[in-house]
């Protein structure tokens, strides 16, 4: 019987020789991850259950990551009780502030995780490794101890739901915009409990940094998984990154898809979500006149080397609006080390941008940028509900790098195209 | 008797408890803020054993457990919504916080309502408004992590049988 793509994962990794949707299976997992927010609940949980070693130190990792640098006492505290462990259990892929970063830009572009994986972490974007090729899903904390203890978990085995893009990419639209004209189309539980496989000639064509942002907010439209089946990009992306060998997984011709879109993408252009949910997106055309005190360029979802230089392009030998400020914070070590080396960190700097080590900081309202009352950011992050990033008055828009460049220039949500009139697609 | 707290679509995690307390695991500790952002009415009025009424997406946003912990830890034994996210419904049944999948409760059911939970008829019972719901029966294999007493307590028992290294 012909299989999606998730199912043929689950299955293959349950060895069963086919699955269906709705269908509880256990199933090993390749990689659990924690990050400072969530692993020390699953290891004091990990600990009180009377577990004492981890099933495989090389495929758990921990990344501080949320709050880090410590943001105040208590979240020092509970970096304390992730220190600890990493140290007595000998993680392999431990991560403190200052040498790896946000961890799904980390895991993937260290080659921790890798095509065919299965993986859940006690973070809701886990399901970026998607973008891999991966199956990899968010979790809470209790789950992750008891794989952290077992190396298993289980799954219902999702519907599936097949969105194939076609047309060309007008300039300044990325894998951001896909993904919330996607949210915008289905609506915010539009893909609850479902996988959702991207696939099509755009998909073909798309670079991996935005098959991983496409991946990274499936769970905006509430899915379990978003897939992008591994090709001949996705291999050349693994080579000399790869920390494991990989598995390559194709959906079967004839799958039973619950529901398919094929979506043109020709006509979109950049696109905007307005408070206070992801679904909320207009085209930037009718956007109208909104003007913003934050702007921040980062997050899991847009705080990687291709964002930044996005961003650069459009900010070298300007100023910020003295009206706005500016925060650009790279996702990872590596990607602000790149940045360094290809003068982008000095480019923001000059434009007047406020500079962070990796930390996802203002995306959560954890530090680094927290919105007060009445304030608006626009943000190129992945969520915009109440009190998201701050105080609960306060309003956040979700964009691409390119417009929240734009937008930090002229202190209003402002289309990238002003600054390069040629409409040539990218 | 609980009183419903009555909300709509897509109450998130972000709302239930934000993430600027999320530095402590202590129940009684986040309980203190919980959907402070959606509605500052509800620590200043609740009762011990009143109940929390969404509608559809309960829950979605992050993976953070300490929504669940917030809701148990200010006192609420249990969520009625039309739907659950998926991560916030596993995080609940892995921490013993009921959740109750019934539209037609959430539907029916308006703020400030009496009402009271059958299980074992598998039905909500609306005093205010002499209303009965069905719920929606959860799968077997989840049922029986709830009759386990949680995950923690299946791994408990699978560290002592030796199926866990």
């Amino acid at each position: 019987m012909a299989m999606t793509l998730a199912e043929k994962m689950l299955a293959d990794r349950s060895s069963l020789a086919r699955v269906h949707h709705g269908e509880i299976v256990e199933t090993p997992v390749d990689l659990v991850m924690g990050n400072d927010i969530t692993a020390p609940i699953a290891i004091r949980e990990f600990e009180a259950a009377g577990a004492t070693r981890v099933f495989d130190a090389e495929r758990v990792a921990l990344v501080m990551s949320h709050f880090v640098p410590a943001k105040d006492i208590n979240s020092a505290d509970q970096t304390q009780i992730m220190r600890r462990f990493a140290r007595e259990q000998a993680i392999k892929h431990y991560y403190p502030e200052g040498t790896g970063g946000i961890e799904h830009t980390l895991l993937p572009e260290r080659g921790i995780v890798v095509p065919g994986d299965i993986v859940i972490g006690a973070d809701s974007h886990t399901c970026t490794y998607g973008g891999l090729g991966a199956f990899a899903t968010g979790v809470g904390s209790t789950d992750l101890a008891y794989a952290m203890a077992t190396g298993r978990t289980w799954f219902k085995v999702p519907e599936s739901m097949r969105f194939t893009y076609y047309g060309k990419r007008r300039a300044y639209v990325t894998g951001k915009d896909l993904i919330l004209h996607t949210i915008r189309l289905i609506g915010d539980d539009g893909a609850l409990y479902r996988a959702m496989e991207f696939t099509g000639e755009v998909i073909s064509d798309l670079p991996m940094e935005d098959r991983l942002t496409m991946s990274n907010m499936t769970i905006e439209a509430g899915g379990k998984v978003g897939i992008c089946a591994t090709d001949d990009l996705t291999l050349r992306y693994e080579e000399g990154r790869a920390q494991r060998p990989w598995r390559v997984y194709q959906a079967d011709p004839g799958a039973t898809y619950v529901e398919e879109y094929e979506i043109d993408v020709s006509q979109l252009e950049p696109q905007v979500a307005f408070p206070s949910l992801p679904s909320l997106t207009r085209g930037i055309s009718d956007v109208g006149d909104v003007t913003i005190d934050q702007v921040f360029i980062g997050s899991c979802t847009n705080g990687r080397l291709s964002d930044l230089r996005t961003a650069a392009a459009i900010l070298r030998g300007k100023k910020v609006h003295p009206e706005t400020r500016l925060i650009v914070i790279p996702a990872t070590q590596d990607v602000y080390k790149a940045a360094l080396r290809e003068g982008l960190i000095e480019v923001f700097v000059e434009a007047g941008a406020s500079v962070s080590t990796s930390t996802c900081g203002p995306c959560l309202g954890g530090h680094m940028g927290v919105l007060g009352k009445g304030e608006r950011c626009l943000s190129t992050s992945n969520r915009n509900y109440v009190g998201r990033m701050g105080d609960r008055e306060a309003e956040v828009f979700l964009a691409g790098p390119a417009v929240a460049a734009a937008t930090a220039v002229r202190g209003r949500i402002t289309d990238p195209r002003e600054f390069s009139p040629h409409e040539e697609a990218v | 008797m609980a009183r419903a707290w009555k909300y709509g679509d897509n109450v998130d995690t972000d709302v239930i408890i934000p993430a600027r307390y999320l530095v402590t695991g202590d129940p009684v500790a986040l309980g203190k803020h919980c959907l402070e952002n959606l509605d500052p009415e509800f620590l200043e009025k609740k009762s011990q054993g009143d109940v929390i009424v969404g509608g559809r997406n309960f829950g979605c946003g992050s993976s953070r457990e300490h929504a669940p912990i917030a809701i148990k830890g200010a006192g609420v034994p249990c969520v009625i919504a039309e739907s659950f996210a998926r991560i916030f419904f596993r995080n609940a049944i892995n921490i013993g916080l009921r959740v109750y999948e019934s539209p037609a409760a959430a539907k029916g059911i308006q703020m400030g309502d009496e009402v009271e939970v059958d299980e074992g008829q598998a039905a909500i019972f609306n005093r205010t408004r002499g209303e009965r719901y069905e719920i929606i029966p959860l799968s077997p294999f989840v049922q029986e992590i709830v009759a386990s007493g949680g995950l923690m307590a299946k791994l408990r028992k699978e560290l002592a049988e030796g199926a866990a290294p």
